[in-house]
């Protein structure tokens, strides 16, 4: 064990200087060439930062596109899932508060319309999209609030949807922050 | 849905095309052989001048263990200080506190043994230094120690009869030289170019859309996230792990991620096969892990595609499949591939949150880290298959009458014990750990612990046993993942797991390196008509079968108490 022992420090402390400082400080450096210079792409609206490109933050606004319900209410600080398990009567209860929430604010749908992902809480609690369905329902509700027409609306939402991995893996999905960023952009127009 | 499954087939095919190369290439690395990365030959030269160690002295296995046992030791006293008291050192922007002694010898222990279970949330309980110096330092080299550990036993079966098995500083070296590093920086530029963040600058603000002051947790993630996979370690920079959309932005980097965890596994079976002269070999025990995976992989596809029948019995369409805890940008499919290869391979890093996962993939999921041997972590995988290997030419040897052998060498009565103790140390460690567990939550529910155990739970009823399951058999298979929602961070939960940990990391090492030392040890015995071949189609089955049934006899009943339980209840 002794024999060991020295060269293991001497190991330890030379790898280091390896893995832990030039490493990562070369990861840095190249990282500047990214879009948001490393420090993760930022998005703007009006000239000020209103967000990360990759974090989604809490809708609720009847004039704003609405993302997933979050376990920890977008705390970009703390990251975390609802870990409730689909079989949790507790957990169901508000599920179901969430459908009936929806069905308030959206009069025109059915049931069977709501995807599930706009009633269950993501991963992360900061998931930055929601599907398409979930952005379609939205469509009407949000016209009326903004006085767009929902043609408008539909063909915004057609240019935020995201296509499968060179349209062939994956599912598509759609920028909550981005679509409302640019919905922001659109002018209001009076319906009659 | 079509595009999911399509994208979990090319990700899978991916994988292999650059992991069989791979292990070939491994292979001629560690026998010394004239590879394309020799040019690193000064550079490890230098590293090993400065560390006073001469690479060219060979070890017996003893020596190997005494080697490895030292360096972890090292690690585990020095990274145990540093997290105690990282509030007091520099690189700690958001003033995280320092860990409390039973957390951190935890988190210590975890890092140690490639198992990143983590009882912190990486916003609030590390400091950019602990997260490189210590956390991510240790991604690397516990990585090379489980692959040093394996080509120590490789070498014990290349040469017909020797107790001279190579240098493990050598082996461990160039397993991060030659392999970890570089791929290492191929991946945290990929990533960084997705969105992952590099900087060294700490949390931001900003107002967002609707008015709110948001908080962002940020720092040098990418080049962490590399090796977290790389190195089948799992530890997420953020709390999410890889559902966070900075630690895993879109669908390429999911995939990049995906195929990084798997390849190095697959590339030591296939790199034993070359490495020992005998590539059929590989390929069998490649298959039989195939096999396994498939298992698991298809009826969980199939479970979290198919939705939540809960959800679905309130008029809720499930076409999107099982939501919950999922992230849209990958959706159920490639999430429950990602489930099944986290938790084959030890990795136990996640992209979606596996107590929200429907129940039978819960099943799969506990399954995959109790067997621990389809595919497995970096370097451990090959030595958990090989002392199944053993149980099963031992039971083969018994039914056909012969003294059983591997590979020329007559395996007898001490290593068979030795493999047994191995394959019981699981089952004891995961049953009673959790029984454990189940008695300090019924009788000492107001035990006055940082979380009292009464409140230990974040489900009711099975899924909440399933919960306390979990933890125990993540930690036995130094896999990290976990059902979240257990409130993991009191002292119980921290020592409980901390020795589970230790126990379920070295003695499993030891003793397969223990077998493989003493059999290369032994006389080599030619080939003849009455050996049993463990290359043959039938012998693999063989070791499958013994596989199923073992696990099947050790843990179905806890199986049936958990996920299975709860499965046919709703």
């Amino acid at each position: 064990m002794k024999k060991y022992l020295i060269p293991s420090i001497r190991l330890t402390l030379v790898l280091m200087l390896l893995l832990c400082v030039l490493y990562p400080v070369f990861i840095s450096y190249a990282g500047r060439l990214s879009e948001g210079q490393g420090g993760g792409e930022k998005m703007i609206s009006q000239g000020k930062i209103v967000g990360y490109a990759a974090l989604g933050q809490r809708f609720d606004k009847p004039q704003y596109f609405w993302g997933r319900p979050s376990a920890v209410d977008y705390n970009a600080a703390g990251s975390a899932g609802s870990n409730k398990g689909p079989a949790n009567t507790e957990y169901l209860k508000i599920v179901s508060n969430r459908v009936d929430t929806l069905l308030k604010y959206h009069p025109y749908l059915k049931k069977s319309d709501i995807p599930a992902d706009l009633v269950t809480a993501s991963g992360s609690g900061l998931d930055p999209d929601i599907s398409e369905q979930a952005a379609t329902i939205q469509i009407k509700r949000v016209a009326q609030a903004r006085n767009i027409p929902e043609a408008e609306l539909a063909a915004l939402l057609v240019k935020h949807t995201q296509q499968p991995l060179f349209g062939l893996f994956g599912p598509s999905a759609v920028n909550v922050l981005k679509l409302n960023i640019d919905l922001d952009k659109l002018k209001p127009r009076p319906l009659n | 849905m079509n595009t999911e499954i399509l994208g979990v087939i090319a990700v899978y095919l991916l994988t292999l095309v650059i992991a069989i190369p791979l292990g070939k290439y491994l292979a001629e690395v560690f026998a010394g052989e004239k590879v394309w990365t020799d040019f690193l030959k000064p550079v490890e030269a230098g590293i090993f001048k400065l560390s006073g160690i001469n690479p060219k002295v060979e070890m017996t296995w003893k020596e190997h263990m005494k080697a490895l046992l030292t360096i972890n030791l090292v690690w585990l006293v020095y990274g145990f200080f540093v997290l105690m008291h990282q509030d007091k050192l520099p690189m700690n922007p958001d003033g995280n506190p320092g860990m409390s002694p039973d957390l951190a010898f935890n988190t210590i222990i975890s890092f140690v043994v490639n198992c990143n279970l983590q009882h912190y949330s990486g916003e609030t309980g590390v400091s950019y230094l602990t997260q490189h110096f210590v956390l991510m330092f240790l991604q690397f080299v516990s990585c090379a120690t489980g692959i040093a550990a394996a080509v120590v036993l490789f070498r014990a079966f290349r040469d017909k009869t020797t107790q001279n098995l190579g240098n493990f500083w050598d082996y461990f070296l160039k397993s991060i030289t030659r392999l970890l590093l570089p791929l290492s920086l191929l991946m945290a530029l990929i990533l960084a170019f997705n969105g992952t963040p590099t900087s060294y600058e700490g949390q931001d603000q900003f107002i967002s859309l609707q008015g709110d002051t948001v908080n962002v947790s940020r720092g040098p993630a990418a080049p962490f996230i590399a090796i977290k996979h790389l190195g089948t370690n799992g530890g997420g920079w953020f709390g999410a792990n890889s559902a966070h959309p900075l630690e895993n932005p879109n669908y390429l980097s999911n995939s990049v991620e995906l195929i990084a965890q798997v390849i190095i596994p697959i590339a030591m079976v296939i790199a034993f096969g070359y490495y020992i002269r005998r590539r059929k070999l590989g390929w069998m025990i490649f298959g039989m892990m195939t096999l396994g995976m498939l298992l698991l992989l298809i009826p969980m596809i199939a479970s979290e595609t198919a939705g939540s029948a809960t959800i679905e019995s309130m008029g809720i369409s499930q076409a999107t499949g099982a939501m919950e805890g999922k992230e849209v940008r990958f959706g159920p499919a490639i999430s429950a591939y990602w489930s099944t290869v986290t938790t084959i391979i030890s990795t136990g890093s996640v992209n979606n949150m596996h107590d929200s996962s429907m129940p039978l993939s819960g099943a799969w999921q506990l399954l995959g880290m109790m067997i621990n041997a389809f595919y497995g972590g970096c370097g451990v995988g090959v030595l958990n298959y090989f002392v199944y290997l053993i149980i099963a030419v031992f039971i083969s040897g018994l039914m056909v009458g012969r003294t059983p052998e591997f590979l020329g060498h007559k395996v007898e009565s001490r290593e068979v014990k030795i493999a047994a103790i191995i394959t019981l140390l699981s089952p004891f460690l995961i049953l009673a750990g959790t029984a454990l567990a189940t008695y300090v939550y019924t009788n000492h529910g107001t035990a006055d612990w940082a979380v009292q155990p009464s409140n230990w739970l974040n489900n009711p009823d099975f899924h909440g046993f399933s919960e306390l399951l979990y933890e125990v058999t993540s930690s036995n298979a130094n896999n990290g993942s976990g059902f979240e929602g257990l409130a993991d961070n009191n002292i119980f939960w921290n020592v409980l797991t901390g020795f589970v940990l230790l126990l379920g990391r070295f003695l499993p090492i030891i003793g397969p390196v223990a077998i493989a030392g003493i059999l290369g040890a032994k006389k080599f015995i030619p080939e003849s008509a009455g050996t049993l071949r463990t290359d043959t189609l039938t012998f693999s089955l063989m070791t499958f079968a013994v596989i199923i049934v073992l696990n099947a006899l050790s843990y179905f009943p806890a199986l049936v108490l958990g996920p299975l339980a709860e499965y046919f209840t709703y």
